[in-house]
């Protein structure tokens, strides 16, 4: 391996969470953005070729060495790690809206899952999947939530664009979701 | 998500007799009336809103939904629907179809169900990775180990330690007292005269210790009553004279 792809070996290794792409490049200035990709290739390469036990993943708009899916079972029946629980079908209902139309307040989320929602956003806001990002123009100036860095995360998404467009649904339905519109979606401070 | 029926007489008497069947079965009234429409395979943009609602309320029953306030209002709107439905059409053209509001909203739900399942296909795959550590949010970034060297650390000691003021160091030399001796002064001195002073006793430059035994010598004596201490007055020199009863013993 090149001395580069063994330094963000290195970093990788040491970071818990992803790393993104700039924050790699601080690791070796010098290196070019073409280089530092390069590198990164290099290592998944590394790791897929040579028969790794983990992988090099892109997630949440960074990097991340992660155990590959089959020795999960393993690893959890020795107790050395635990999968995190898995999420409600309402939490999850819930985080699809929000995920589509952000910034969007609780009524409306109300209106479309047909239910009330207060304690599935506070559980949700809780475990940092969703964040309040702003405030409506309606009665009572309602809180707008949105999703977080930790939801592409807990997804393994590189970004929000990688979920299936609306069009790309089975059922489209375009007039449900407009072009959003900036005026509503800043706060008037 | 697919459901188990019941049969409905049965169910239907289980939930008069109280019986209440899982509340999370359906995410919700949208949810039901989706999966209505798929068992009963009729077209969405077509719902046969009699048939449906019928199902609906038959289905709320047996499920012991009718409690849940959701559920009810969904049953109404589709009871107001159906009735709508019911109302004749005077003016073809301007007839807008009731169940419209309703389909665009089962759409939508439709169309957000499908997104769940992207949702949940990716976090099942992402739950069956582990990263290196799993770690809890933390609002600080974790404190640094502290790197340090012995010789950092020693010179660090010494730098402290220069700081710190020498400490003013007392020589203690131990110095006996000798009570024995001063009363034998004491006892001397009162056979020669019966009255004696303070200050007759102790000259000015005696030391301490000697000041300190002979204190205590009468003090002692005073105890075994062989002699009187008396003072006229606060501050004034001490007058010791020799104890009467003592003499007539």
């Amino acid at each position: 391996m090149t001395p580069l792809a063994k330094l963000l070996e290195a970093a990788l290794f040491a970071s818990a969470r992803p790393i993104a792409t700039d924050e790699l490049a601080a690791l070796e200035p010098d290196a070019s953005p073409a280089e530092l990709q390069a590198a990164l290739d290099e290592l998944r390469e590394h790791y897929d070729v040579d028969g790794h036990g983990v992988e090099l993943v892109e997630i949440a708009g960074g990097w991340q060495v992660l155990t590959r899916a089959e020795y999960t079972e393993a690893i959890e029946r020795a107790q050395l790690a635990a999968r995190p629980a898995r999420l409600s079908g309402a939490a999850l209902e819930t985080l699809a809206i929000i995920a589509y139309r952000q910034p969007i307040g609780r009524a409306e989320i109300e209106e479309i899952r047909g239910v009330a929602v207060g304690s599935v956003l506070k559980s949700l806001h809780e475990r940092g999947l969703i964040d309040v990002v702003g405030r409506g123009e309606g009665l009572g100036r309602p809180l707008l939530y949105g999703t977080t860095p930790v939801f592409l995360e807990y997804f393994a998404l590189r970004h929000l664009d990688e979920l299936p467009r609306a069009d790309e649904l089975a059922i489209a339905l375009r007039a449900a979701r407009p072009e959003p519109e900036p005026v509503a979606a800043t706060p008037d401070e | 998500m697919s459901v188990a029926t019941p049969p409905y007489s049965a169910a239907i008497g289980a939930t008069e007799s109280g019986f209440v069947v899982e509340l999370t079965t359906f995410s919700g009234p949208l949810d039901l009336l989706l999966s209505l429409i798929r068992e009963e395979q009729v077209d969405i943009y077509d719902i046969p809103i009699a048939r449906i609602c019928e199902q609906f309320v038959v289905r709320i029953r047996t499920l012991g939904l009718n409690e849940a306030a959701e559920y009810l209002e969904m049953a109404a709107r589709l009871i107001r629907i159906k009735a709508q439905m019911l109302l004749p059409r005077g003016d073809e053209e301007g007839w807008e179809d009731p169940r419209a509001e309703l389909v665009r909203r089962l759409l939508e739900y439709q169309q957000m169900r499908e997104v769940v399942d992207v949702l949940e296909r990716r976090g099942e795959e992402r739950r069956n990775q582990f990263s290196r550590a799993y770690l809890p949010q933390s609002p600080a970034p974790p404190q640094a180990p502290l790197a340090l060297s012995l010789a950092e650390l020693l010179s660090a000691v010494d730098r402290v330690m220069r700081t710190v003021a020498r400490p003013n160091m007392h020589e203690v030399i131990p110095r006996a007292l000798d009570v024995p001796g001063a009363i034998a002064i004491l006892r001397g001195a009162l056979a020669i005269k019966a009255r004696i002073r303070w200050t007759e006793l102790v000259e000015r430059t005696a030391e301490p210790w000697q000041i300190l035994s002979t204190l205590l010598g009468l003090l002692e004596l005073a105890k075994l009553g062989e002699l009187r201490v008396a003072q006229v007055k606060p501050f004034a020199d001490v007058e010791i004279t020799r104890d009467a009863a003592s003499e007539a013993a």
